[in-house]
């Protein structure tokens, strides 16, 4: 378990008051102006050997993509925009962040921008977060007036300024270059890659996108070290990670803990085990409604990290854990899912929009088991026919949730074709 | 530039422009990769995903229009990437989108117009499953109302956004677009107001599939049993590629065909829906006036009185040539006049400044496809987005892709792109250039600096002093340089310029229009011969004997003594100069209604009946005897005449775009198109 002095969300509970005298009781704020001064290179550094993936569901490393960024400004500005947009069925960190711990993502901002050299950041805020967007602002507004970000930003020289642009509750604007799309002003739909934001991003000028827990961690990381900070996980899976384990356990609970920790351990040390314990445990969804489902037995053992969750063909995301247990209707339960991607399809691409609308009746059907056998592998086609085939990665998301639940219950779609079959004396019609 | 880089496409090697799209590439190297949403004269989307590519070693394919020769890497050992577009992947990859587009198409093919020319049709043969997996209900889309050209049925839509992109980014006006999300997607114009751009029917030809089709030729013919003419357009100055699809002898549909440098691809409403006119209001037989009412008569009967009427004194006898007057007939009309020693001949029935010091102050000299190099436009007495839409999108073009700076003395109007405004007081074109302005500043600097003079200015009774004080400007800006003439008329009229090419003006001593008009107004004209000019007033002619030859029944008809039927441009081979001086031909589509006849030989016929029988038998014959005027030093101060220009303000045109000639304002379309901008325009209100 980790210890409590290593923990850099210690406020996640709100429990201590948010405002700026108690987060700079926890540390927050200290000596930023100093680790400032040494330099932008130096962050960047120190971000990458911190071994620092993005927490935003992609686990892309973060130092590699700050660095991206065109080592000198040009004509055009650079940016930096925190994706603040939690959509992600299952994920509800960001907010307690936010909520309780806002100056720690602010003085990300700083630290991140100035290590980017970009004056001006953008946090874009999920639509419902009303309340977040409030004492968000207000956080905001000390830091102003205590000198620590806005001209000469706490004493480093550097002139920098934070905006919150509140969205529209769209789970598409998760999603970066929509995001960029939506913070211009225009409908969020998803931009063709290349070019990349770091190229070419807000208002055409090079942009970083990064998720607020990817931000809020890093003056930490920088206070304490980049080895202590890859101290925890295993290599390639660093640090610590706050997870939202949700759904059929005994406390639900955002925590933050090491990576790499067993599932199991996860559960049961901090979210008071499943429901009617472990045994009682049909299948957990690790990484936010995106990532397939896995069963118990893997469950069983698996850690919590990007490469042993994608070695079992699911995926740390989010690490917002959904936990099921054996009362679960594992087909309905994926195609309230299916039915959450058609909705927030964008419309713009071709295979997400037919598809995901697809993948939805089919699923209602099979809910009720009125499909034919021949339609489960129809169904995994279409799931395959849409992944890796859109803009963006909304194809893939709602591609993978049906996927695992073939891959792993397949058994239990065939009860419910079998048990309609059966009660109305249906005998099987070669398909039309 | 050569930057050239490798690439293995479907396992050759390759040398090409990085530049390149990887769909170019392909193409270049044989391989053909379909499309819907991909239009090279639109911004790229990118969202059917029909265009995959693979990426040998990429995690997913590519959209293959969206991603550039650069954007690839080359193999770890150094190979140039290997780009397939016949794999497995790429196959499957196709499939599945096709699929994805058909399971909400509502694969009603026999009932739909586009059948036979969809792309959703010839795609599906090509790369789609042979059968359908989809056994749930379909989507259906409610119509949009999009005006009386284009008619929608929204629920065969592919949603590719090529109609929004290309109303956005060449009709410059934002009317259309992608509105709800996820399968709710929906294409239509915001609260179903109508389109109101000039350009508005090219969406129907983009249009992959039949959800947007052509309202006016719905369910009247299919494409395979269309006889397909090419040939040019005649409403405006431009001279458009067309193609004239009959059927029998009719003309049922009038589509762009290609040309760079007029109409890239693109037409304009007027030019593509005039052609219910040409079946309506037309002069099929020879009428002649007897006891003040028009009775249909013989050729040799109508011809022997113009013939006749002819022979009297050379002075009081006047020939005017309208805007449709193809050059054939205005040469043997000119030779026929020039015979009889008639010296009162013109073609500028407007009244226009112009034709008369060498052709380059008449002619769009740059030439159109130029005006895309041009930085700097200044737009005087004109409003290209009326008189020439395909122009104006080019102008259009010139500042979103050029960043082109432009600007306009005349009357106000929404031309699609921001313009500075310099009023609409012609006096102050004197001291324009003394002005400290920006726009004066960036013409005197620019590198291709443009003037486009219109009608609105050249017609006015002080046309000639606006001339010259547009000269001026023109040789203190130094428009007119070695390698570049950017001094440009803007003519409304297609045989404008032709007509002033064979010198269709006043010989020595001979009447301007206005001068015969004045004439036949106080009865000192005896004849007066229209060649389909039809933009007179012609209240003002009193007793003067007034010979029509045109198309249709319209004004120069109605006041006719004699009617000669002639041919409309689908139904000759005819010449036109455009507005740049280019000399292009129609082709005959159909042939001319009843006993009508090609103009040039109902001229050519006349001759024979007043004994000046005219030396050419044939139309090549006749070609022979038409050249260009020689080029001449061209100094733009001495257009024009010297004098005070009027302090009259430019109006705003009167005349509509829908009427602005004979076949258009016999055509029902343009009559609903006009009254449907008028209920627009009051709804507004």
């Amino acid at each position: 378990m980790l210890a409590d002095k290593d923990r850099i969300f210690t406020n996640l509970y709100g429990r201590e008051d948010w405002r700026l005298p108690a987060a700079k009781k926890r540390g927050c704020w200290n000596g930023t102006g100093d680790l400032m001064a040494l330099g932008s290179e130096w962050i960047i550094d120190q971000i990458k050997a911190s071994g620092l993936r993005g927490r935003g569901g992609a686990g892309f490393p973060t130092g590699l993509k700050w660095s991206f960024m065109p080592k000198e400004v040009g004509k055009r500005p650079h940016y930096l925009v925190v994706n603040a947009d939690e959509s992600e069925p299952g994920t509800c960190k960001d907010r307690d962040m936010m909520r309780h711990d806002p100056h720690l993502l602010i003085e990300g901002c700083l630290i991140a921008s100035f290590a980017m050299k970009a004056h001006t950041a953008y946090i874009y805020l999920r639509g419902e977060y009303v309340f977040e967007r409030e004492r968000l602002q207000a956080a905001i507004d000390e830091a102003y007036e205590a000198g620590l970000i806005g001209k000469n930003a706490c004493g480093s020289g550097w002139d920098f300024d934070l905006f919150v642009h509140h969205g529209a509750g769209a789970y598409i604007c998760g999603e970066e270059t929509a995001l960029l799309e939506s913070l211009e002003g225009k409908k969020g739909q998803p931009r063709l890659k290349p070019p990349f934001p770091a190229n070419a991003g807000l208002y055409g000028c090079p942009t970083t996108v990064n998720n607020v827990e990817s931000i809020a961690v890093t003056p930490t990381i920088l206070r304490r070290g980049a080895d202590w900070f890859s101290s925890f996980g295993r290599p390639g899976n660093a640090g610590t990670k706050v997870y939202c384990i949700s759904g059929h356990v005994n406390k639900p609970c955002n925590v933050e803990e090491a990576m790499s920790i067993p599932l199991k351990e996860l559960i049961e040390t901090h979210a008071g085990g499943v429901r009617g314990g472990w045994e009682n445990l049909k299948a957990v969804i690790p990484g936010g409604s995106s990532v397939p489902c896995l069963p118990r037995d893997i469950c069983d053992t698996v850690l919590m990290d990007f490469d042993a969750l994608s070695e079992h063909k699911s995926g740390l995301g989010t690490a917002g854990v959904i936990v099921m247990d054996q009362s679960t209707d594992m087909v309905q339960a994926i195609t309230r899912l299916a039915y959450f991607y058609k909705h927030e399809s964008c419309g713009q691409c071709t295979p997400c929009r037919e598809g995901t609308g697809w993948m939805w009746r089919v699923l209602t059907r099979m809910c009720e088991g009125k499909a034919e056998m021949s339609e489960i592998d129809m169904l995994l086609n279409v799931s395959q026919q849409i992944e890796g085939h859109t803009i963006c990665a909304l194809g893939d998301a709602a591609a993978w949730p049906v996927q695992g639940l073939i891959r792993h219950f397949r058994h239990e779609i065939e009860d419910k074709i079998n048990r309609y079959r059966m009660n109305k004396n249906v005998h099987a019609v070669a398909a039309e | 530039m050569t930057d050239l880089r490798k690439v293995n496409i479907d396992g050759k090697e390759y040398e090409m422009p990085g530049r390149y799209t990887l769909m170019q590439a392909c193409e270049e190297a044989g391989a053909e990769i379909p499309r819907f949403c991909y239009h090279e004269r639109l911004s790229v989307a990118g969202n059917c995903r029909m265009c995959l590519v693979e990426w040998v070693g990429a995690p997913k394919p590519m959209a293959s229009c969206a991603m550039s020769l650069n954007d690839l890497r080359p193999n770890r050992d150094g190979s140039p990437a290997n780009i397939r577009t016949n794999s497995d992947t790429v196959r499957k990859a196709r499939e599945g989108v096709m699929e994805f587009l058909l399971i909400n198409h509502p694969l009603d093919c026999p009932i739909c117009d586009q059948g036979g020319e969809c792309d959703l049709q010839d795609q599906a043969i090509g790369y789609g499953r042979s059968e359908t997996r989809y056994d749930e209900d379909k989507r259906a889309v409610e119509e949009k109302n999009m005006g009386p050209l284009v008619k929608t049925v929204m629920t065969r839509c592919i949603q590719c956004t090529r109609c929004v992109r290309f109303i956005t980014e060449v009709a410059g006006v934002e009317e259309l677009g992608l509105v709800n999300r996820g399968e709710h997607a929906e294409i239509t114009t915001y609260l179903q107001a109508n389109l109101t751009s000039e350009l508005s029917g090219n969406v129907i030809d983009l249009c992959p599939v039949g959800a947007l089709t052509s309202r006016p030729y719905a369910f009247s013919a299919r494409p395979w049993e269309l006889r397909k003419t090419e040939t040019i357009d005649v409403m405006d100055a431009l001279g458009s590629a067309i193609r004239v699809d009959a059927r029998g002898s009719e003309v049922m549909r009038i589509l762009p065909r290609l040309n760079d440098e007029i109409n890239e691809e693109w037409i304009s409403d007027k030019t593509r829906f005039v052609w219910d006119g040409l079946k309506r209001q037309r002069l099929d037989k020879p009428f002649v006036r007897v006891n003040g009412k028009l009775r249909p008569a013989s050729w040799d009967e109508a011809l022997a009185t113009v013939a006749e009427k002819l022979q009297g004194d050379p002075d009081k006898i006047g020939a005017i040539a309208g805007d449709l007057a193809d050059m054939e007939s205005v040469k043997a009309l000119k030779d026929l006049m020039e015979n009889l020693g008639v010296r009162s001949i013109d073609c500028r029935q407007d009244g226009a400044h112009i034709g008369e010091q060498g052709r380059s102050g008449y002619i769009f000299n740059s030439g159109i496809a130029a005006i895309e190099e041009a930085d700097a436009i200044l737009l005087i007495g004109t409003n290209p987005r009326v008189e020439a839409p395909v122009l104006n999108a080019r102008i259009r073009k010139a500042w979103l892709e050029g960043d082109a700076q432009i600007a306009l003395l005349g009357a106000k109007s929404d031309l699609t792109y921001p313009h500075t405004y310099f009023g609409n007081a012609p006096s102050d074109l004197e001291s324009l250039s003394t002005k400290k302005h920006p726009f004066i500043t960036a013409m005197r600097k620019a590198k291709n600096p443009m003037i486009i003079v219109g009608m609105d200015a050249l017609s006015r009774a002080d046309g000639a002093q606006i001339l010259r004080a547009v000269g001026k400007l023109a040789a203190e800006w130094k428009l007119v340089r070695e390698d570049w003439n950017g001094f440009n008329v803007l003519h409304s009229a297609a045989g404008r310029v032709g007509a002033l090419d064979l010198g269709f003006v006043p010989l020595k001593g001979g009447m301007n229009t206005g001068k015969i008009l004045k004439a036949a107004q106080s009865g000192e004209l005896d004849t007066l011969f229209l060649l389909g000019a039809d933009e007179l007033p012609m209240d003002q002619i009193k007793d003067t004997f007034v010979v029509y030859l045109g198309s249709h029944g319209d004004a120069g008809a109605h006041r006719a003594d004699v009617i000669l039927p002639g041919a409309a441009y689908t139904e000759k081979n005819a010449s036109f100069a455009n507005t740049e001086g280019r000399w292009q031909q129609t082709r005959a589509a159909t042939a001319p209604k009843g006993d009508a006849k090609e103009d040039w030989k109902i001229i050519r016929a006349l001759s024979d009946h007043a004994g000046r029988t005219l030396p050419y038998d044939t139309v090549q014959d006749l070609r022979k005897t038409m050249s260009t005027p020689k080029d001449e030093v061209f100094d733009p101060a001495k257009l024009g005449a010297a004098g005070k220009i009027k302090a009259a303000v430019f109006a705003p045109s009167s005349r509509s775009f829908w009427f602005t000639n004979p076949i258009a304002r016999a055509s029902e379309v343009m009559a609903q198109c006009a009254s449907a901008q008028v209920t627009q325009l009051e709804a507004a209100e």
